[in-house]
């Protein structure tokens, strides 16, 4: 069973169900609908019903992966609902009780905590120039490349701090620093999250090659 | 006198103008601003400094604000929350209270939760709890919270005063046209807090029109750039982002820009960079000289403008050519040097 009333209290839900009449101005404006065969008003539809079986359904499908949380939905909703925020919660909640591994797109969850987790755990950014390989981003073009080849000289050209201690672009986090966020992230269930999405995702693997 | 009893044109845009601190700066970096274009958030300290005489602080015990993960799903609310409330804490050590970040993603993350902190007390005192017992920090919220494209925004006519190049095309001395971008995370989440608003782009096509350029008006100004966060991340679904940009060149092609002008790290990268996967997948380019449109932030247009070394603000960092727009421009810089840093790293032979 999902726990519905944790669900419905997240603040996330409670603040984006304001009166919905499924007009549709999300659908119509939606970067994902667009590239999926997907309905931001359908998430909508699902939660407001507070049906738990359609819920715990939709939390276990592709269907809550595909937005792009650009947040267009919030900006032209005549009701200011946010689809898009409903989804955050919808995907904490499915990750949180298992339910994303039923689902090809949530399973991918894990490559998001492997690559940006382990950015933010390591080395205090999301995003760092080192983990940015030519193979994992050929779209970079060879601009990137040469970037990357020659990172010392390319940041230190426009005044950068690359892995050094100090202020400035790209400087070495402190121990300090990087101590405070693992803190953080143990301390606010993060951790937690990643064990269950590792977890998950390794159970699913290993049942279906039974 | 006659009464004018016509009624007046609602301009509508104005009803989205926000107060700008106007000094005295707490400046949060982008992870992706740093690691793609880290020239421009360094331009924008100089202009601040030098330029405009504003005092700031850059704080080497900030970190990620985790939007990125949080936006990905790896990052729970608590988590974000806490890590907001971090970042704010270390302001309040630095006896600074205006909070400027340079990502709009940060922003958005940090607009919301001092919204959700308003409308949910308890999420507030959840906070204060967690990140004391995790950091034995206090925090005490900004008194106010700026993206670093509202700060040129609002200096936009000082800045223009003391120009070196005008957005004018050397060649005919007509005004460059610009395409303007401004990234969802600025106003989408929150339009009161952007300037123009969601449906009003203001931010960025002020400035331009303030330095000598004009504005194009086209179908799909308001699309998403299509990051999409782990629609990108995740290669199979890399094609999300894609198809956005180019729904985007395809719709601003035949207004003919000369350039892009962006507000948000992540949409500067991806329209810089998506140009060459079009190009070399099926031969197309969206400029008439085949260079693809030049994509810049309003930070490296600003130093640019000023005469600040196109080097020295990371051009060279651009998969998709700026030296067409430098020519236009008329910038007096060292073109050898550019030229063979482009050559350089595009591995080909340099020609001049």
């Amino acid at each position: 069973m999902i726990p519905i009333e944790e669900i419905y209290s997240d603040p996330r839900i409670v603040e984006n169900l304001n009166a919905c009449i499924n007009c549709g101005v999300c659908t119509a404006l939606c970067p994902a609908a667009d590239y999926y065969d997907y309905e931001p008003r359908y998430i909508e539809r699902v939660v407001l019903s507070h049906d738990p079986v359609a819920l715990e359904e939709l939390m276990s499908s592709d269907y809550i992966w595909y937005c792009g949380q650009c947040m267009s939905c919030k900006a032209r909703c005549p009701r200011k609902n946010a689809p898009g925020v409903v989804v955050s919660a919808l995907r904490y909640w499915s990750q949180k009780t298992g339910l994303f591994a039923k689902s090809k797109m949530g399973r991918n969850q894990v490559l998001i905590k492997q690559s940006i987790g382990q950015n933010i755990y390591d080395l205090g950014y999301c995003v760092h120039p080192s983990k940015l390989t030519k193979e994992a981003h050929p779209e970079q073009g060879p601009v990137w490349e040469w970037i990357f080849n020659n990172r010392e000289k390319a940041y230190s050209l426009v005044n950068a701090n690359i892995d050094k201690e100090g202020a400035g672009p790209m400087r070495k986090i402190s121990d300090d620093a990087v101590n405070e966020i693992h803190s953080i992230l143990k301390g606010t269930g993060a951790l937690d999250l990643w064990e269950t999405i590792e977890n998950s995702v390794k159970e699913t693997s290993i049942n279906n090659k039974k | 006198m006659e009464a004018n009893n016509e009624p007046k044109k609602r301009i509508y845009w104005r009803e989205y103008v926000k107060d700008i601190p106007k000094n005295d700066y707490f400046y949060f970096r982008s992870c992706i601003r740093q690691t793609f274009f880290p020239g421009a958030e360094q331009m924008f300290l100089k202009i601040l400094k030098n330029n405009l005489n504003i005092n700031y602080k850059d704080d080497p015990n900030l970190t990620t604000c985790t939007g990125i993960g949080y936006h990905s799903d790896i990052i729970p609310l608590e988590t974000v929350h806490t890590m907001v409330a971090r970042h704010f804490s270390l302001m309040n050590e630095s006896g600074y209270s205006n909070f400027v970040s340079s990502c709009v993603t940060t922003f958005g993350v940090m607009t919301e939760a001092l919204e959700m902190w308003h409308e949910f007390p308890e999420t507030l005192e959840k906070t204060r709890e967690n990140l004391y017992k995790t950091t034995g920090r206090t925090f005490e919220p900004p008194k106010a919270i700026a993206h670093a494209s509202d700060i040129i925004y609002l200096y936009r006519n000082e800045i223009a005063n003391q120009l070196k190049y005008r957005l004018i095309n050397q060649y005919t001395g007509e005004p460059l046209k610009v395409v303007d971008h401004v990234g969802c995370h600025y106003s989408k989440i929150f339009p009161q807090h952007g300037i123009g608003g969601a449906e009003f782009p203001k931010v960025l096509s002020e400035m331009v029109k303030a330095w000598g350029g004009e504005i194009i008006d086209y179908p799909e100004r308001r699309h998403c750039c299509g990051f999409g966060f782990r629609q990108y991340f995740i290669k199979e679904s890399r094609g999300y982002s894609l198809t956005h940009s180019q729904t985007k060149f395809e719709s601003m092609e035949p207004y003919h820009p000369d350039f892009i002008i962006t507000n948000c790290p992540g949409c500067n990268m991806f329209m810089d960079r998506w140009q060459y996967v079009i190009q070399e997948t099926t031969g197309k380019t969206y400029s008439e000289d085949d260079n693809g449109i030049p994509v810049l932030t309003y930070e490296e247009i600003a130093a640019l403008l000023l005469g600040y070394d196109p080097i020295e603000i990371g051009l060279f960092m651009h998969q998709t050519n700026v030296l067409p727009l430098l020519e236009k421009l008329g910038i007096d810089f060292d073109k050898e040097q550019f030229i063979a840093m482009r050559a350089e790293s595009m591995q080909l032979q340099p020609q001049m």
